[in-house]
């Protein structure tokens, strides 16, 4: 799962009003190469909740990575370093195994060979 | 043999050794390839070379993900079979599965995803499982959460394998009150194999009602069932909202009471024709009516 997914998720159990973002708990992650396409960056980024993403790629282990406030739009089209960094914390950082907990309930999703399992029991639907 | 849907739940029936067959069946990779292309196509997305964030609902085994990720597009994917996904997971598909339940609601946050497609997926929402399972809520939770995930004028294109026209009813009532616009377009109707439905959503635009693509096949009267795969690329025609019924006939001939008019002599002889015998040509003597002792 890629953090790209991970800002994308949220807590779907019934009566649950703050379950984003979910606590990112990861055991085992890799990195994989993905051919860099600025465009697309550029397109996503404004969907991105930028708290959630520096989130979890500090739970993966980067603390500087990128940087705590959200970068302006235009910022972020001029400065190709900053950039790449982001494409690197959103599509290249891979958690393989851990879990997802929900920040309301302390529900966990867990991971595993990258697929976190995000079926409800009968009673959260 | 019955209908997937008839024999288990989906997480059941698509167990290891079915699944296998979505690895080693070069049939169900291309067909299925096939209609994630079209699926790809009706999504319409702005032929800009952005890339974009999709969906693929019911994802399986991979084989819709890899067109999506073929056009160059980031998708997350949702399954219910841990056997699919392994098998998704064998072919290192390029975009993120999750597996999850769509019946359930796909707990994404609003306004993120720019298209989703679904292939032969979503007949099995309405189906009950097991006895909590209420298809109507799990066809709301579902079209209710991917109406908020998308962003507006965003499209879902749906492929399904409908039953009946109730369950297509049914399916198309859930999405119209999930807030959904859009309709049905159909390709090849009027052959059993090849025929396909896809369910067209769109949210938040209203020219949706003038821009509906025409299914493919529908303006060949004869289409045998050797021609499904040879089609010519329509241009996609405008058209407004239809909704087809699987038992409505296609426009035939109706024989009269008279007997079989020329009408139909000559509808019969175009049909020769496609399929290439040698036929005499149409004439003003053609099914004239003869004298009784001709």
């Amino acid at each position: 799962m890629r953090l790209l997914t991970h800002n994308m998720l949220a807590c779907n159990i019934k009566g649950v009003t703050n379950g984003y973002p979910l606590r990112l708990e990861a055991e085992k992650w890799v990195e994989k190469e993905v051919d860099f396409n600025a465009d697309f960056l550029r397109g996503v980024f404004p969907k991105i909740d930028w708290p959630a993403l520096v989130g979890a790629a500090r739970a993966l282990g980067f603390h500087d990575l990128l940087p705590v406030d959200a970068p302006d739009p235009s910022v972020l089209a001029s400065d190709d370093e900053l950039l790449r960094r982001f494409h690197r914390a959103l599509l290249q950082l891979h958690v393989e195994e851990g879990g997802l907990v929900c920040p309301e309930t302390s529900r966990r999703f867990p991971i595993n060979k990258g697929i976190p399992n995000m079926l409800l029991h009968e009673d959260e639907v | 043999m019955p209908r997937p849907e008839f024999q288990a739940p989906p997480e059941i029936f698509y167990n290891d050794s079915e699944a296998r067959k979505y690895t080693t069946s070069s049939r169900i990779i291309e067909i299925q390839s096939k209609i994630s292309e079209r699926a790809l196509e009706l999504l319409n997305l702005p032929n800009d070379g952005v890339p974009r964030l999709l969906l693929d609902i019911g994802c399986g085994s991979g084989i819709s993900g890899e067109t999506l990720s073929e056009n160059e597009h980031h998708w997350i994917g949702f399954d219910i079979s841990q056997s699919m996904l392994d098998v998704a997971l064998e072919r290192e598909v390029e975009g993120d599965l999750l597996l999850a339940d769509m019946g359930q609601g796909l707990g994404l946050r609003p306004g993120v995803i720019d298209g989703a497609v679904s292939i032969s997926a979503i007949q099995w929402l309405c189906n009950a499982d097991k006895s909590s399972h209420e298809p109507i809520a799990r066809l709301k939770a579902f079209f209710g959460s991917l109406y908020r995930c998308l962003t507006r004028g965003a499209r879902a294109v749906l492929q399904l394998y409908s039953d009946n026209a109730s369950q297509s009813e049914m399916i198309m009532k859930a999405a119209m009150r999930a807030g959904f616009a859009g309709g049905v377009v159909v390709d090849f109707p009027h052959s059993t194999r090849a025929r396909k439905t896809y369910l067209v959503l769109t949210c938040g635009s209203s020219s949706m009602q003038t821009s509906l693509p025409k299914g493919k096949g529908e303006d060949r009267e004869s289409c045998s069932d050797d021609d499904d795969d040879d089609d010519e690329r329509d241009v996609d025609d405008k058209q407004t909202v239809g909704i087809y019924d699987r038992h409505r006939l296609s426009k035939r001939m109706k024989i009269t009471k008279k007997g079989k008019g020329k009408a139909w002599v000559i509808k019969k002889k175009n049909q020769m024709r496609n399929k290439g015998y040698s036929v005499p040509p149409d004439t003003k003597y053609t099914a004239r009516k003869r004298k009784a002792c001709f």
